[in-house]
């Protein structure tokens, strides 16, 4: 537990703060990739410490705000069932599909478990022959290589009762998404810590170079974060657009290349549906051919269940920074954390549903003389 | 916005989703959960029908009068999965839970009636270790177990054993803590270390092994409130027990009842090394974990340290801490100041909280 208290010390996040503003001679705008850094930013209001000097925009780095409807119309299909098991990572239950969330599915009957390892789920399927396990396999690289395994293993035992929905998203396309839009504002990137502890930080390589941007391979303390926005901040002031690596103690170059290899041998790289952006080519991890018998959609035949998302969320310019949370319509009024439209309303985290409660706060403050 | 939306077709048109629009139709698990979701069913479906002066203000209890007298009565119903579990049972809780109730009015706990819906199958082995539970925990709360009732279901129909106590308790003159007394000003106290038993049974159910064990906080806080109201007497404007929905949850029905806002100092909430290492693991804040030993005070500032030395001297409050202020500005919110220097608002959940993906 060493790693709690010890990135996390206030005097020395202090002392990175008083950094970043010494070293900034102007306000930067910063995109962090990863959901869980996004958690970090908002929960020790790092945001807003830097206010003067940082723009934070939160990307597109959280699998539940990126998972496409459709994706989740399907899993709510097979959720409900009477054959099916369907197990899934807690906080995809609450995230609206087209008309209902899997805890809905859940109070008519179907039959939808929590589980903490994809591994977990190959083991309910071990133990409940009679029925079918569906485990939906969401996120980006990090929960890759633990998903592989999962299908790989099935196989080798012999479960053939186990499947998976798959949705998985890589970061790399969708950050050269990013920088491809015409209105693009992001000038340095925090890459997300986990996903290079698999990957490696080689793809950001080409990225750095040809849009000539800033990315430092950050982690998800709350010194992490500080440390990750200060070299970003200094290379941005010194005209410098590399790749650095901020999480020394868990990233290398190269990644972890025998996990690389278990992904490799379980997905292939597939066009995938953003939610709120739109497809996205070769952004995707999907199942080989050789592994079609655990994959859902093939299974249960889902190709016929397509949705459209609500018109009125802007969840998709929100992920890519090109609005504030605010600055959609919808905003407090159809959408609000008990009854959200998009994905970014549904976690605590998510960019909508912190400047929700983060906007409310300054207007109470604000009324009460603060 | 992309292909993806414009190529899509409506979902209507396609597969059923097998829910219906109206999210209101059915009871979910989060209506249980203390969150927004359980105040949303209180309001709309209870309070309409059952509301009056003495539900209405929705404390941890009812104060009503008998007969020129005063009493209070609160109930609470036990359906813990497992039965068993490090640092107590089921028979503690439901003895605890409404006790400590009680204690938040600022009553003096005395009669217990006990409801058990018993589940066809459950063995008199664990029956046994339970009621002898309650019994002790009945015992050293100084209540008797005055009525009761005991129903059988078919097998599958309860989680073994469910338990529904209330409790009769005995007011005393110029104290009666309640949210309407809370000012700008006041500390707010904890009287505990927070999350052990929310995770003490997360721990048993999913099987997981951290490397500390951790037990459930399961005690009777009525002592430690006949402490405080000894001591600091009308200084104690509001107490209530971190139960479901933690100590957040508990700390945004104060603030929305008295019209408060709050101020919390990261760092001084006290979490059990385990308790915040299980919960980093899994996702989870431990401000939203529950507790069944925990209460919260807000008592005027001058007597903050005093409180604080009191609760110390039990060993149920051994790491007691003033853990914030209340103040005027942001009303009914509760924000906490982070060790960046950093703002957050620590808001009440729809419904339960979830293990987080990322």
């Amino acid at each position: 537990m060493k790693y709690l208290t010890e990135y996390r010390d206030p005097k020395l996040a202090r002392t990175l703060v008083r950094r970043i503003q010494a070293v900034a001679t102007r306000r930067w705008t910063l995109m962090e990739v990863c959901g869980g850094q996004t958690h970090t930013i908002v929960r020790q209001g790092i945001n807003e410490v830097l206010s003067d000097v940082v723009e934070m925009i939160h990307g597109p780095g959280c699998p539940v705000c990126v998972t496409p409807l459709e994706q989740i119309d399907r899993a709510l299909h097979l959720a409900g069932r009477e054959d099916v098991i369907f197990t899934s990572f807690g906080d995809m239950l609450r995230v609206p599909g087209s008309e209902c969330d899997l805890f809905q599915v859940r109070a008519r009957g179907g039959d939808v478990r929590i589980v903490y390892s994809p591994l977990d789920a190959v083991e309910l399927a071990r133990r409940n022959p009679d029925r079918e396990v569906v485990f939906f396999a969401v996120g980006f690289e990090t929960t890759a290589p633990a998903n592989a395994m999962a299908v790989w293993r099935a196989r080798e035992l012999g479960v053939d009762n186990f499947s998976v929905l798959v949705s998985h998203v890589t970061v790399p396309p969708a950050m050269t998404a990013i920088l491809d839009a015409p209105d693009n504002r992001v000038q340095g990137f925090l890459a997300a810590g986990h996903v290079c502890t698999i990957m490696g930080w080689t793809e950001y390589e080409p990225l750095a170079s040809r849009y000539r941007v800033p990315i430092v391979v950050t982690g998800f303390e709350p010194l992490d974060i500080l440390e990750g926005i200060w070299m970003t901040v200094r290379q941005l002031e010194e005209g410098r657009h590399e790749v650095e690596n901020q999480y020394v103690r868990s990233v290398r170059r190269e990644g972890n290349t025998p996990a690389q290899e278990l992904v490799e041998g379980v997905f292939q790289v597939v066009d995938r549906g953003w939610r709120g952006i739109g497809v996205i080519p070769s952004s995707g991890l999907g199942l080989r051919p050789e592994f079609a018998a655990q994959d859902a959609e093939k299974k249960f035949a889902l190709d016929g269940i397509r949705a459209a998302e609500p018109a009125a969320c802007l969840a998709g310019d929100v992920l890519r920074g090109r609005i504030k949370p605010f600055e959609c319509p919808a905003f407090g009024r159809q959408c609000t954390p008990e009854r959200p439209l998009g994905a970014p309303m549904v976690s605590t985290e998510g960019a909508c549903a912190a400047y929700h409660n983060f906007g409310r706060f300054r207007q109470e403050a604000a009324a009460g003389g603060d | 916005m992309a292909a993806f939306t414009e190529g899509g077709r409506s979902l209507a048109s396609g597969a059923v989703c097998p829910a219906p629009r109206n999210d209101q139709e059915r009871v979910q698990l989060g209506h249980g959960s203390g969150g927004k979701m359980s105040a949303r069913l209180l309001e709309e479906r209870f309070l309409p029908r059952f509301g009056n002066r003495h539900l209405s203000p929705l404390g941890d209890g009812a104060v009503v009068p008998v007969s020129g007298e005063e009493i209070v009565i609160s109930t609470d119903s036990f359906v813990v999965s497992p039965l068993e579990f490090p640092g107590g049972n089921i028979g503690h809780l439901a003895v605890h839970g409404t006790v400590n109730d009680l204690a938040m009015m600022g009553a003096d706990p005395t009669y217990l009636s006990a409801g058990f819906i018993l589940e066809e199958g459950l063995s008199f082995e664990v029956l046994d270790r339970i009621l002898d539970a309650m019994t002790e925990a009945a015992d050293a709360a100084g209540v008797a177990v005055v009525t009761g009732d005991t129903k059988v279901v078919d097998r599958g129909k309860a989680d073994g054993m469910f338990i529904n106590t209330t409790g009769v308790g005995m007011l005393h003159a110029g104290f009666r803590p309640n949210p309407q007394g809370v000012c700008p000003g006041d500390a707010v106290v904890v009287s505990g270390p927070i999350g052990r038993h929310g995770m003490a049974i997360m721990a048993v159910r999913e099987g997981f092994a951290f490397d500390a064990e951790i037990r459930s906080d399961s005690a009777n806080l009525a002592p430690v409130v006949a402490a405080l109201r000894r001591d600091l007497g009308g200084a104690v404007h509001c107490l209530r027990d971190a139960t479901r929905g933690g100590l957040a949850s508990a700390l945004n029905e104060i603030a929305s009842a008295s019209g408060v806002g709050m101020e919390l100092e990261d760092g001084r909430v006290p979490v059990p090394e385990p308790v915040a290492g299980a919960c980093e693991m899994l996702g989870l804040d431990p401000l939203y974990v529950a507790n069944e030993g925990v209460l919260v005070a807000m008592v005027a500032a001058e007597v903050a340290q005093k409180a604080v030395d009191i609760l110390r001297n039990h060993p149920v409050a051994a790491e007691a801490a003033v853990i914030g202020t209340v103040v005027e500005s942001h009303p009914g919110m509760v924000v906490l100041l982070t060790g960046v220097g950093g703002t957050r608002v620590v808001d009440t959940l729809p419904g339960d909280q979830l293990p987080r993906i990322c």
